[in-house]
C-alpha cells in the first residue's frame, strides 16, 4: 500500500500540512469494514442464532413427532405420510428463513433506519461497493450458519427414525444436493433481505415485502385459475426455491437445477433493484 | 479546498439551493452562516456527495468528493443529523470506518484520545448524551486526518465546556493548513472562531465576506453625540466620508465615520460644549440579523406592530446588502 515513499511530499503551496499516510478505499477493505460492522452489533448474534435454533430445533421436534407416532401407531397426518429422515430435518427452514432473511433486512435498512449509512456513503462515496460487499458478507455468512444447521439437524434426525421408514443416509441418492440446496436457499434469501433493504430503506417495509413474497403470494396465487396457475406458480420464488431442496420433483415443480436458476434470477432482480436505487437516489 | 459553482439543489417546488457560488479557502476558518432552513446542511450533503446536485457542482481539493481514492483523508464531516448505529461501540463504529481506508487502529484510538472518549469507547453509542454524540461525530471526521474538515453546526447540544473545546479544536486544525468549513445559525459562535464568512438565505449566498468587512459594510461604529448646538456641530464635523443623521430640535447627533476622539477635538477647537459623546458598534449579531432577516423562514413575532417595523428597516437594509455583496 505504501507506494509513495516519505520523502515525496505533494508540491501544494498553498497547503503547508506535512503529507500523512497514503489511504486508500479497496474492495477488500469494504468488505472488512461491512464484515466489522456485522458482527459488532449483538442484534447478528441473536439472530443467527435463532436462525440456526430453529433449523435444529425444529428438524429434531419433527423427527420426534414422527418417531413417537410411529411407535404409537396412531394416524399419520399428511404432512408425516410421505416424511422421509431429509424431509424431517428440513422442517426447520420455513422458520430459518424467516429469521436469516429479516437479519438480512436489518444489516441494509438498519443502516437507514439508524443515519448510520451517511458515515458509510461518506466513507465509501461510489456506493455500490457497500452492496456488494453487504450481500457477499451477509450471504457467506448465512450460508456457512444454514449449511451447517441442516446437516446437523439430518445428522440427528437420520438417528432418530433410523429403524423407520423414513430411514435416510447421507449417502442415499440426493440427499447431500438437498442439503446443499438448502442451505443455499437460506443464504440466498437473506441475500434477498439485504437487497430489499436496501431498496425500501425501511426495516418494516423490506420485513413486509420479503414475507409476502416468500408466504403470502403462494396462496393469493393458488387462487388463479389453475391453467394460469401451472404456468406462474413453479417460478414464484418459494416454489422455485423449494425444489433447490426437495428429493422428488414431479410435473408442477422445477428441477433442482431450474430452481436454482429461477431463485438466482430473483436474487439478481432485487439485488439490480437495490443497486439502481442506491446510486441513484440521495442517501 | 471546496469550490461550489453555480450549485443548485430542488425538492420538488421547494429550491433548497438557489445557485450558490463559493470557494472555501485553506489555513482558515470558514463560517458558513444562515438562519434555520437557508440550506446550510443540504450544501454540506452535497459536498460529501450524499445528495446529487440537481444542477452545478462542488469540487473538493479539484475533483468531486467521489472521485477520491481516500474520500475520508479529503474531507472529514460532522452532518447535522447523528450518522450512526445507536447499538454499536464508539470504537467498533470509528474501527469500522478506518477499515473502509485501511486507517490502523492507532489512528483510531488517536482520535479517540483527541476527543476525550476514551472512558466511553466501549459503549453503545445509542447511549450517549448529545454533547458524546457530537465529540464521537467530530472523532469520526478527523479519523482519515482529513485536509479539510466541515462540520455541520457542531457545537448544538455541547455545554460551556465543549463549545470551547470546539473553537479551540477549529484554530488548531486551520494553524495546522487545513480547510476549516464550519456551519452554524449563531453569529456569535462563528465569529470567535472564523475568519471568513459565507452567509445564506433561503438558499441563496447573501455575502461571501470576512468578519471585519460585514461589520464595516453594516455601519461600522457609529458615535452618539450630544452638543449644546448641534446645528453648528454637524457643519464642523461634515466631510466626505462621514455621515450625520439627527432629529431636528433634538440636541444628539449619531455620527458615522469619525472616531469619538476626532469628534471630541473638533467640537473642543470650535468652542461647542459637548454633554455626551459615546462610541456604539454595530454587533455582528445586528450585522447578521439585517442581512437575513428577509431570508428567515419561520418568524417568531412578540408584538405585531414590532415586528412589522423591524421588518420593515430590515428589509431596506437586507436590499443595499445584497447590492454591496453583488457589486
Amino acid at each position: 500500500m505504501s507506494t509513495i515513499a516519505p520523502t515525496q511530499t505533494p508540491a501544494s503551496p498553498t497547503v503547508q500540512r506535512p503529507a500523512g499516510p497514503a489511504y486508500r478505499v479497496t474492495a477488500a477493505r469494504v468488505l472488512r469494514a461491512e464484515w466489522a460492522k456485522m458482527w459488532s452489533l449483538r442484534s447478528t448474534w441473536i439472530t443467527l442464532g435463532l436462525g440456526l435454533l430453529f433449523l435444529v430445533a425444529f428438524g429434531l421436534i419433527a423427527a420426534f413427532q414422527f418417531k413417537s407416532r410411529i411407535t404409537s401407531g396412531r394416524p399419520m397426518d399428511r404432512d408425516f405420510a410421505d416424511a422421509t429422515a431429509l424431509s424431517l430435518s428440513l422442517f426447520g427452514t420455513n422458520f430459518a428463513q424467516l429469521a436469516l432473511g429479516v437479519l438480512g433486512v436489518l444489516v441494509a435498512a438498519g443502516e437507514y433506519s439508524t443515519g448510520m449509512i451517511r458515515s458509510t456513503l461518506a466513507a465509501v462515496p461510489r456506493r455500490l461497493p457497500v452492496l456488494w460487499s453487504k450481500a457477499t458478507v451477509y450471504g457467506l455468512t448465512a450460508l456457512l450458519l444454514a449449511t451447517v444447521g441442516v446437516f446437523v439437524a439430518f445428522a440427528a434426525d437420520s438417528q432418530i427414525v433410523s429403524s423407520t421408514r423414513a430411514a435416510m443416509t447421507l449417502s442415499d441418492a440426493g440427499v447431500v444436493r438437498s442439503l446443499l440446496g438448502a442451505g443455499l436457499y437460506l443464504a440466498l434469501v437473506g441475500v434477498i433481505g439485504v437487497a430489499l433493504g436496501m431498496l425500501l430503506r425501511s426495516v418494516a417495509g423490506g420485513i413486509s415485502v420479503l414475507v409476502a413474497s416468500l408466504m403470502l403470494v403462494p396462496g393469493l396465487v393458488s387462487l388463479l385459475p389453475s391453467s394460469w396457475q401451472s404456468h406462474i406458480s413453479p417460478y414464484l420464488p418459494s416454489h422455485a426455491g423449494e425444489a433447490m431442496f426437495t428429493l422428488h420433483h414431479d410435473a408442477t415443480t422445477l428441477s433442482p437445477g431450474a430452481g436454482l436458476a429461477v431463485f438466482l434470477g430473483w436474487t439478481v432482480l432485487a439485488l439490480a433493484g437495490a443497486a439502481v436505487r442506491l446510486v441513484r437516489t440521495d442517501a | 479546498m471546496i469550490e461550489a459553482h453555480q450549485l443548485t439543489k430542488r425538492y420538488g417546488e421547494k429550491t433548497a439551493v438557489d445557485r450558490l457560488d463559493f470557494t472555501v479557502k485553506p489555513g482558515t476558518v470558514t463560517g458558513f452562516l444562515g438562519p434555520n432552513g437557508a440550506g446550510k446542511s443540504t450544501t454540506m450533503r452535497m459536498i460529501v456527495g450524499l445528495d446529487a446536485p440537481t444542477s452545478g457542482s462542488v469540487r473538493v481539493n479539484g475533483r468531486s468528493y467521489a472521485a477520491h481514492a481516500a474520500p475520508l483523508q479529503e474531507v472529514g464531516a460532522l452532518l447535522e443529523a447523528r450518522s450512526i448505529h445507536p447499538g454499536r461501540s464508539a470504537f467498533n463504529h470509528l474501527m469500522a470506518q478506518a477499515h473502509t481506508h485501511g486507517i490502523p487502529r492507532s489512528r483510531v484510538e488517536e482520535v479517540i484520545e483527541l476527543t476525550g472518549l476514551q472512558s466511553v469507547a466501549g459503549k453503545r453509542a445509542g447511549a450517549f448524551s448529545l454533547g458524546m454524540g457530537q465529540r464521537l461525530g467530530i472523532a469520526a471526521a478527523l479519523l482519515g486526518d482529513p485536509a479539510t474538515v466541515m462540520l455541520d453546526e457542531p457545537v448544538n447540544g455541547l455545554d460551556p465546556e465543549g463549545v470551547l473545546w470546539i473553537r479551540n479544536l477549529l484554530t488548531g486544525l486551520a494553524e495546522e493548513g487545513r480547510t476549516v468549513f464550519v456551519s452554524s445559525h449563531l453569529m456569535s459562535e462563528v465569529a470567535l472562531v472564523a475568519d471568513h464568512l459565507i452567509i445564506v438565505g433561503r438558499g441563496r449566498l447573501l455575502a461571501d465576506t470576512t468578519v471585519q468587512d460585514l461589520v464595516r459594510e453594516a455601519g461600522g461604529d457609529v458615535v452618539k453625540v450630544a452638543s449644546a448646538d448641534p446645528a453648528r456641530l454637524r457643519t464642523v464635523l461634515a466631510g466626505a466620508d462621514v455621515e450625520i443623521t439627527g432629529r431636528s430640535g433634538s440636541e444628539e447627533l449619531l455620527v458615522t465615520g469619525l472616531p469619538a476622539r476626532e469628534i471630541g477635538i473638533k467640537a473642543a477647537e470650535h468652542g461647542i460644549a459637548l454633554y455626551e459623546l459615546a462610541t456604539r458598534t454595530v454587533s455582528l449579531e445586528e450585522a447578521f440579523m439585517d442581512l437575513t432577516r428577509d431570508s428567515v423562514e419561520y418568524h417568531g413575532s412578540t408584538t405585531g406592530t414590532a415586528t412589522t417595523s423591524a421588518k420593515t428597516t430590515g428589509a431596506e437594509t437586507t436590499g443595499a446588502e445584497t447590492t454591496r455583496s453583488a457589486a
